[in-house]
């Protein structure tokens, strides 16, 4: 046997430096990876940016005495704001999210007592307070005694906005993307230019050759968490509340497992093109259903054992427990469990299925 | 084209560095390979000529060890792929594929030494980089290197383990001629250093410049066998002469003017194989205005392995 001279660079860091050095000299990639993710947090934490109270929107039917007179008296009302609109204006109002109440006072009769009717989509919940409100308004102005000595304390806690919430989602879609991405697209392109086939020509180890998609990945994940959650923490104030171990423990995991997903996508498919849509296809529903931007608890409580098995809500969940909630890595169990279970049956199936020519 | 009926002629009491004995590789709908024997002797450089879809790459594949053959016995360097030294064995060859595209992005030097920490043993990536004259070009990007350049590349990268035996799949396809002989050049002093080259080419050139022996390929199976010079010797003629001419001529009729040997007709025109021209071209003009053919073009050249193929199948090489 020939001996192996001990200056000699291991296969599997000189692997790992090669598809990081590719990574690196590939600007698209670096944008997608690095800059996407800030941008979206940017324009999302923007759009969802804590504002004062929202005011509700109140629109009162033109057209009857009684209309002038409900205005004047919600005049003064708070966290209201009122406009005065005919008929078919105030329907347009309503129907497309710029009136959250209509108030129709119908036809006023002298000294009848005041009538109205309100209009709003119950299945709204600013539509719900803004009726709430301006009754509240009314029966005020016409001389409603309070019997309860209620006391206000407004409060606003840290960790409850929606970027608090959002930040961890993208930490976690983040490292679905690049984790899938990047290693599915170098893999089936090294199969088209058929050095895959090359490599397979030489004593590489092939376990090596997998091996170091993985490690090149971890490298690149302490950046893309890093990344994200420093944009968060400097320009929202999003803090991380659990300790940094558990998050990079959280995110070892997360990344490794959607390396095994991507390795086992990209396990069979000839062309870019086709691996395209493999991976789609797997990563859609995820995107959609595992919490990144709204709560899942939105969908039936039928699909959510479901939801909460992919590996994606697992990581969103994991990151949030950390993120959020400060909670130590024990209580995360249960989705590290469904991650590492993810990772394994895909490497090992990718391994099994992998393409070589 | 000078050494190659010089004095090396390889015996089996050499050694033999590769062997198969009735080859067979079949995919869906074809036979690429159809029952195939040859043996590459140790210090050789063995040539497989013959047109696109001869089987050469097939045959060079199972042979190293990337194609699983359907039917018979391969061995190379003494050991059998698949019984249990796949891995010794691959640390011993030096590959270089057809169209394998290496990483645009990596440095020839990077490239290479990435290729050197997958063997045991490896030369300086340095002195390999030399061996293929890309000093200048050591920190380009391999996407930015010229056609000749890369395959000069993917050649070090075959090289770079210090191989016993190198395997090159059309190392000069597409190159032009001046980064065709830089390739020549590198084969041949692996040579000089006592290697042994297996190479397919579909360029005759190539293969009586480089080749020890060759063997002649066409649908899956090798025509003949031999060394360059052996085989266009074994025409049995000096010199080839090749026409067109307007009307009908009769195969017999011209392969019995005095100073042929043989006719053949390929596609549109007729390839007179000539051991004496000073005899076979009045003969032929004379022939052709009895028969009140007339003459298109008319072309003479000294016979190469080319005449070879043509003179087996009734095809050109090049558009076999």
């Amino acid at each position: 046997m020939r001996e192996r001279p001990a200056s000699r660079p291991h296969p599997l860091v000189e692997l790992t430096r090669a598809r990081l050095l590719e990574f690196v000299r590939e600007p698209e990639a670096v944008f997608w990876v690095f800059v996407f993710p800030v941008l979206l947090a940017l324009a999302l934490g923007i759009a969802f940016r804590t504002k004062p109270p929202e005011r509700l929107r109140a629109v009162v039917v033109r057209g009857t005495p009684a209309a002038a007179r409900v205005a004047a008296l919600l005049a003064g009302a708070p966290d209201l704001d009122v406009a005065v609109l005919d008929a078919a204006a105030s329907a347009r109002a309503l129907r497309t999210g710029r009136a959250d109440v209509v108030v129709d006072a119908g036809p006023d009769r002298q000294d009848a007592p005041l009538a109205v009717t309100y209009r709003y989509d119950r299945t709204r919940a600013e539509g719900r307070a803004a009726r709430l409100a301006v009754d509240d308004a009314l029966e005020r102005a016409l001389g409603r005694r309070d019997r309860l000595a209620a006391r206000e304390e407004p409060v606003t806690a840290p960790g409850t906005r929606y970027i608090d919430f959002l930040i961890p989602g993208l930490v976690g879609l983040n490292l679905m993307g690049s984790g899938m991405w990047g290693l599915g697209f170098a893999v089936v392109q090294a199969r088209t230019r058929k050095l895959l086939k090359r490599f397979a020509a030489t004593p590489m180890r092939r376990s090596h050759y997998l091996l170091s998609f993985i490690l090149s990945r971890l490298v690149g994940l302490v950046l893309e968490v890093a990344v994200v959650v420093g944009f968060g923490w400097l320009l929202f104030g999003v803090a991380v509340r659990g300790s940094i171990l558990a998050l990079a423990a959280v995110a070892f995991l997360g990344s490794l497992t959607f390396a095994g997903i991507g390795l086992l996508v990209a396990a069979r498919p000839r062309t870019v093109e086709g691996v395209s849509g493999w991976m789609n296809l797997v990563q859609l529903p995820m995107w959609l259903a595992s919490g990144s931007f709204f709560s899942y608890e939105r969908f039936p409580a039928a699909a959510r054992p479901l939801i909460r098995a992919l590996p994606l809500t697992a990581l969103n969940d994991a990151l949030r427990a950390v993120i959020n909630d400060g909670a130590p890595l024990a209580a995360t169990a249960h989705e590290l469990l469904v991650m590492a279970a993810w990772a394994a049956v895909s490497f090992a199936l990718a391994l099994k299925l992998f393409r070589w020519q | 084209m000078s050494d190659t009926d010089g004095g090396y002629v390889p015996t089996l009491s050499q050694g033999v560095a590769a062997r198969c004995v009735g080859l067979v590789k079949r995919y869906e709908d074809v036979t690429a390979v159809a029952g195939l024997d040859l043996e590459v002797a140790q210090g050789e450089c063995f040539g497989l000529l013959g047109p696109n879809g001869a089987g050469k790459t097939t045959t060079v594949e199972v042979l190293e060890g990337l194609t699983r053959p359907d039917e018979g016995v391969v061995e190379v360097l003494g050991c059998r792929w698949g019984s249990g030294h796949d891995h010794e064995l691959r640390e011993r060859l030096g590959v270089q594929l057809q169209e394998t595209q290496l990483g645009e992005k990596l440095t020839v030097e990077e490239t290479l030494r990435l290729f050197a920490s997958f063997f045991a043993r490896s030369r300086p990536v340095g002195e390999v980089i030399a061996t293929v004259e890309l000093e200048e070009k050591r920190h380009a990007r391999v996407g930015k290197l010229s056609g000749g350049q890369k395959q000069r590349l993917a050649l070090a990268c075959a090289l770079v383990s210090d191989p016993d035996m190198l395997f090159l799949d059309e190392p000069t396809t597409g190159l032009d001629p001046q980064a065709r002989l830089r390739v020549w050049d590198v084969v041949e002093r692996f040579r000089a250093r006592g290697g042994t080259v297996l190479l397919t080419t579909h360029a005759m050139e190539e293969a009586s410049r480089l080749c020890d022996r060759v063997a002649i390929m066409d649908r899956g199976r090798v025509l003949t066998l031999g060394r360059p010079a052996a085989l266009v010797a074994a025409l049995g003629a000096d010199q080839i002469v090749e026409f067109r001419a307007r009307g009908e001529v009769a195969a017999e009729r011209l392969a019995a003017l005095p100073g042929v040997r043989g006719a053949v007709r390929t596609d549109d025109a007729w390839q007179l194989s000539v051991r004496q021209i000073d005899e076979a071209l009045p003969a032929l003009l004379g022939e052709l205005e009895r028969s009140g053919v007339a003459l298109e073009t008319l072309a003479t050249h000294q016979a190469t392995l080319e005449d070879v193929f043509v003179g087996l199948t009734g095809r050109a090489l090049r558009d076999a």
